[in-house]
């Protein structure tokens, strides 16, 4: 079985910042990358500070290092770029297996992209980002309780 | 094709984590208005909720399911922004290698500390 050739990235980082004349769903794609980064950080110091209690050290309860407000504005942002993540990774899969794409066409001038058929998932999979993001900040600033 | 196979598995671990992330997120950070699995009141991450979870079997278990598919969603993702690169297949080994290895020690240590605290919970020891 054949390996899956690679390119090689002569833009270094940039190409993976750069979104150039791509399109909103190149950004997505780098948002997606970058909230992944910021997410997986988390995730692993929250691996070794969950794993304290353990040990019996709760720092993260009412009077514990993490319980401050500056960590829970840094829990918000995490909160966030899970809701962003979690919905543009729905809608990355569901691209990948082929949904949402439209149906293969002949290429004739004028041409069509099928990024204009999966335009209407990117912009259902913000909204529903968005309302989880606003659920979530209400709970954050107290006013749930 | 194991790349491929490796991808595969990235996405259906991504499925996974949708769910029972979702599970913590709503649980962790919604408490306030659904009230899940926190009946001492107050908040979600107060000792005795979190008492009250590190109890229930269910959670111990889904616990080290989510961090055994997390850890491998987010460092194979690391792995494959850090591989776009064109690094040396010398660089590209010792990459693996260490994510690897932090993987399988982050794991442990996850596993052990659910294990732990879901018998102190049963033996009520912190109340």
């Amino acid at each position: 079985m054949a390996e899956i050739q690679r390119h090689d990235n002569r833009l270094g980082i940039w190409g993976w910042l750069g979104g150039g004349r791509w399109g909103i769903e190149r950004y997505a794609y780098i948002l997606h990358r970058l909230t992944g980064l910021g997410i997986l950080l988390y995730f692993l110091m929250h691996i070794v500070v969950t794993s304290l209690r353990a040990r019996g050290i709760y720092l993260w309860v009412e009077g514990g290092f993490f319980h401050r407000p500056i960590f829970k504005v840094g829990e918000f942002l995490v909160f966030a770029a899970f809701a962003y993540h979690a919905f543009n990774g729905v809608r990355l899969v569901l691209v990948e297996l082929g949904f949402a794409v439209g149906k293969p066409i002949e290429p004739v001038y004028p041409y069509k992209t099928s990024l204009n058929v999966q335009r209407p998932l990117l912009i259902v999979m913000m909204i529903l980002a968005a309302i989880f993001l606003a659920v979530g900040g209400y709970e954050f600033l107290g006013l749930a309780k | 094709m194991r790349e491929t196979k490796y991808w595969t598995w990235h996405m259906a671990a991504g499925v996974v984590i949708l769910f029972l992330l979702g599970v913590h997120m709503v649980t962790m950070h919604l408490g306030g208005i659904t009230h899940w699995f926190a009946p001492a009141g107050g908040e979600a991450i107060s000792q005795a909720n979190i008492l009250f979870r590190d109890g229930r079997l269910f959670f111990t278990v889904t616990y080290i399911l989510l961090l055994g598919v997390a850890l491998y969603h987010g460092l194979y993702g690391l792995r494959t922004i850090l591989f776009e690169l064109t690094l040396k297949p010398a660089v590209e080994k010792a990459i693996s290698f260490v994510l690897l290895v932090v993987g399988l020690g982050l794991f442990g240590l996850g596993t052990w500390a659910a294990i732990t605290v879901h018998t102190i919970a049963i033996a009520g020891i912190r109340g």
